[in-house]
């Protein structure tokens, strides 16, 4: 009835680290140590979905209750952006397998390329979101209580912006980013001269990795001009339809009372609505992120994109949680691409065996429950109709 | 069978142990060693209930008479909220499973460790932080007003830490998950060869439980505080009425893991209590497959009573009903508990000492607790009782009167194995008459004070209520001094106490297998597997004055099994 392997005496203690580089002297055997590590991270990620569920609760209680806010708040999220971050995460989801597969088979130099490929991906899907979020800021679409939207966009301030013609928040989004990169480049090249080529490739590797942000806000830029116009257009008809039926009911709804925020909001809208600058101001979606130079849009409010003071006030709580869900998403991004880092340098070191590789196989869990989230935010949000 | 050399060296006194194998602050702050992590946890929870202790006789003096002026009206929100949450997140919800648990858990199992013994280090450093943030609140200077349940709107509006507070329950909640998950992963994959799971103590069970709940309750916790926290900063609008948010959801979230809570905290009592009442009976525990299936029914069935919170919140009648029945089905898998051990109890060989002493003080004081949520569950008279000192005293019956009271018990019965030393049993049964007559002198007022209607949570009251509060106040400075006899008891144990054998006992778990105190690695050599109610599998070793398994001992020696006795 061995429980575990026995040993006599009190100095012997190290040989129980012999049983294998990797084994931790707790376990008696690599498969033991793979299947807890492995129940551990399915854990774990019942935890995340248990963290995940109380936006999903949030989120269906108030479409159930608010379904026209959801109707009139989602034609601001475009779809294109989404759907590319989308493919580039699926594709993520890929490489992170294959880089799984590699490491089974002890393969650490695939092992390592898949992974980079992967954390590529990761910070691409951060820069696509940057571009969404500084589009959305820069409109005035903040959460509830912060929501004022504009169709004007702020002139740009600082210079990068200026000649760009970028808004200033996506270039403050790109400061940590460039900060890193650059520090990942100057780290690379100091380790290269004093000859630790190892810690040189990593730290290449990582100044690669912060550069897909980049790809990611470029790629995010170019797509926004090309769809925005058909975003546009996506405004105008939801709105055309049936623009006066959600006038009526938002409008049913306050005067009912059914809000308890009424009051105070009654406030908002009478400031939104007296407020001459918003009336007969014009705006012009396409020219965001185009070459216009931002000289405060003159605009007027064609059928393409509704009058702010028309809209409930109360859209702003769908990017309440539109905030919550993909912010937290993302921070959840980011800690994967961390524990990518961790495997890539253990990958260098070539740590994967056949008998050992329970790290990779963990971490492409958690990367494929990140994934999984995103394919449901992504309709739940983008795709309402 | 066996040599004397070896019996001397498997059971006797050992030279080196987990205490003195390595030496320096170090050695502790960096341990991996689950049982030197439970002993710091130990000391942490003792320390959070030292001072949560203490803001409630701050409280109870302050109430002594119905006009005091001892503290502003501001300071005794501020006074209950603080004895409220650190008692909740810092010192019941880790008490039993973090501290013993993590001591006896892996032993039970005849294993080296937990599974993953940096998460369980980890999550030391996270009560720590955690706890840390929640006292910020005080060193802040802004306090806490909320109640330990932070309900919006008040905690959106309120100017006091709601910030620092929720922010280290979120921490503790990522503490308590690291120490659950940690469990289902041991219990699962590193049970001793052969031992299946009608094997383990009961105790097992109760945590494997209790860590179900801490895994699938706890992150919706995190998420909720996190959403709190949001809409403080920023006004997200999802729980602030003001922006179309709506408040009641956020009680739902909260409750739907603090109830869950509740188990989280009683639970790991009720494992401790099994393991009492069978060793000091020397009985095989009665009904051992219903107590071990009635602590997974309990814990699944809290998930779906979190309503019976909010009966007064404005809840559709249908959804109130429902609640309240399944509220009583909890009662159902709780008196089964209860039973069993009575049972167990009958015609054994009870042993009066102190962790009995406890274990006897659990069922009468959990069955008053058990009993009189049943009035609380039930609508018509939940009305009448809710928010009045009724709640109060049935949430402490189970809180303090179960939980406690088996941590008590749980801590003096595996004293002499963490330390190898005897407590003054004597001074043990003062501490737990003094604990038990203090308690039930603080709370029984309570009962009926609120059947007649005195509200909880308020800073003064009719002067009719005089006479109760008064007795409750000594009660609370009588159970005060019982918990520091034994803490002063224990403590002396552990450093100056007399030496004591592996198994002075006689119980049939593994971890008594060990010597007292444990070696680095738990167990010098691999255990025999034993089944840990059968009494008779342990012998008397005469020259180690200890108890060990049969296999070991010398067969000149033994006397023969005795035939199981049939009533």
């Amino acid at each position: 009835m061995a429980v575990a392997d026995s040993h006599d005496t009190h100095d012997d203690h190290h040989d129980l680290y012999d049983h294998g580089e990797f084994i931790a002297h707790h376990f008696d055997s690599a498969e033991q140590q793979f299947d807890s590590g492995k129940l551990g991270i399915w854990l774990f990620l019942v935890t995340e979905i248990l963290f995940f569920s109380g936006l999903f609760v949030a989120y269906t209680l108030y479409r159930t209750n608010h379904p026209e806010v959801f109707e009139q708040a989602h034609v601001f999220l475009n779809k294109y952006l989404g759907g590319l971050n989308t493919i580039v995460l699926l594709f993520s989801s890929l490489t992170m397998a294959l880089g799984v597969r590699s490491a089974q088979l002890g393969r650490n130099k695939n092992c390592s390329v898949y992974i980079l490929i992967t954390m590529v991906c990761a910070t691409m899907f951060l820069g696509v979101k940057a571009v969404e979020y500084s589009h959305k800021w820069d409109m005035g679409i903040l959460v509830r209580s912060s929501f004022d939207l504009t169709y004007t966009h702020p002139t740009p301030t600082t210079e990068i912006g200026k000649s760009l013609h970028i808004s200033d928040y996506l270039v403050y989004l790109c400061i940590v980013p460039a900060l890193l990169f650059a520090g990942f480049v100057v780290a690379s090249a100091i380790s290269k001269l004093i000859n630790k080529n190892m810690l040189a490739k990593f730290l290449m590797a990582m100044a690669i990795t912060v550069s897909g942000y980049f790809l990611g806000v470029c790629i995010g830029i170019i797509f926004m001009s090309a769809t925005d116009a058909e975003t546009g257009s996506s405004h105008a008809s939801v709105i055309a339809e049936q623009p006066l039926m959600l006038l009526a009911s938002t409008q049913d709804d306050h005067s009912d009372g059914d809000h308890d925020e009424a009051d105070h909001d009654k406030a908002d809208h009478d400031k939104a609505a007296g407020d001459p600058s918003h009336d007969g101001e014009h705006s012009d979606n396409e020219e965001h992120f185009g070459a216009h130079p931002a000289d405060g849009g003159e605009a007027s409010f064609d059928d393409h994109h509704p009058d702010p003071s028309t809209l409930d006030r109360d859209i702003g709580i769908f990017f309440s949680i539109y905030y919550c869900m993909t912010g937290l998403h993302a921070i959840h991004i980011i800690g994967g691409i961390i524990a990518l880092g961790w495997l890539y340098w253990r990958s260098l070191l070539g740590h994967w065996r056949t008998d050992y590789f329970g790290p990779v196989d963990y971490v492409g869990l958690y990367w494929h429950l990140v994934d999984l989230i995103w394919i449901y935010l992504f309709p739940l949000l983008y795709l309402i109709d | 069978m066996v040599d004397a050399n070896t019996r001397q060296k498997l059971f006797g006194t050992p030279e080196t142990n987990f205490l003195n194998c390595s030496k320096g602050w170090k050695s502790w702050a960096f341990t991996l060693d689950h049982k030197r992590i439970g002993i710091m946890y130990l000391i942490g929870v003792t320390v959070a209930l030292f001072l949560a202790g203490i803001f409630a006789l701050v409280l109870r003096s302050h109430l002594f008479t119905f006009d005091s002026t001892m503290l502003s009206d501001d300071m005794y929100n501020q006074m209950f909220t603080l004895h409220g949450a650190v008692m909740v997140f810092s010192f019941i919800i880790p008490s039993i499973p973090a501290a013993l648990g993590n001591i006896v858990l892996p032993m039970m199992l005849g294993a080296k460790d937990v599974a993953f013994p940096r998460m369980n280090l980890a999550s030391f450093y996270l009560w720590i932080i955690g706890t840390g943030c929640l006292l910020g609140a005080i060193l802040s200077g802004k306090g806490l007003d909320t109640g330990w349940t932070f309900y919006t709107p008040y905690s959106i509006d309120t100017n006091t830490g709601v910030i620092y507070a929720t922010f280290g329950a979120f921490i503790l909640g990522f503490s308590s998950i690291f120490t659950g998950l940690n469990f289902l992963v041991t219990v699962n994959t590193m049970r001793a060869k052969d031992q299946g799971w009608f094997k383990l103590p009961l105790f097992v069970w109760s945590l494997y439980a209790t860590a179900i709940i801490q895994v699938l309750a706890t992150p919706v916790l995190g998420i909720t505080l996190l959403m709190l926290i949001a809409e403080k900063t920023l006004h997200i609008g999802i729980f602030d009425p003001k922006y179309g948010g709506d408040p009641v959801l956020f009680q739902h979230f909260f409750w739907f893991y603090s109830h869950p809570a509740v188990y989280i905290m009683i639970l790991p009592a009720m494992g401790v209590i099994s393991e009492l009442i069978s060793v000091y009976s020397q009985k095989r525990i009665f009904g051992y497959s219903f107590i071990a299936f009635s602590s997974v029914a309990i814990a699944l069935l809290g998930f779906l009573v979190w309503g019976h919170h909010m009966f007064t919140s404005g809840q559709s009648l249908v959804v109130t009903l429902i609640f309240s029945a399944i509220t009583f089905t909890v009662a159902i898998p709780s008196a089964v508990k209860v039973f069993n051990w009575l049972a167990t109890l009958y015609k054994g060989s009870i042993l009066l000492n102190t962790p009995m002493c406890y274990a006897l003080s659990f069922i009468f004081l959990f069955g008053i607790g058990g009993l009189t949520g049943l009035f609380l569950g039930a609508l018509s008279t939940d009305i009448h009782l809710h928010d009045t000192y009724f709640v109060v005293a049935h949430f402490h019956f189970v809180m303090v009167g179960g939980t406690l009271t088996a941590l008590l018990g749980g801590v003096f019965h595996w004293w002499p194995k963490i330390w190898g030393r005897m407590y003054n049993d004597f001074l043990g049964r003062v501490g737990c008459f003094l604990v038990f007559s203090g308690f039930n002198l603080t709370f029984f007022p309570q009962f009926v004070m609120g059947s007649r209607g005195m509200p909880r949570r308020y800073a003064s009251y009719d002067p009719e209520f005089q006479a109760f509060h008064q007795l409750s106040t000594v009660g609370a400075f009588v159970l005060g001094i019982g918990i520091l006899l034994s803490f002063v008891v224990l403590v002396y144990a552990a450093f100056r106490g007399p030496r004591c054998s592996s198994n002075p006992f006689r119980a049939a778990s593994l971890e008594w297998q060990s010597s007292s105190p444990p070696d680095f690695h738990n167990f010098i050599q691999t255990p025999v597997l034993t089944d840990p109610y059968d009494f008779e599998s342990q012998v008397y070793d005469e020259e180690l004055d200890t108890y060990i398994p049969r296999e070991f001992a010398n067969p000149d020696k033994v006397a023969p099994r005795k035939e199981p006795v049939h009533h």
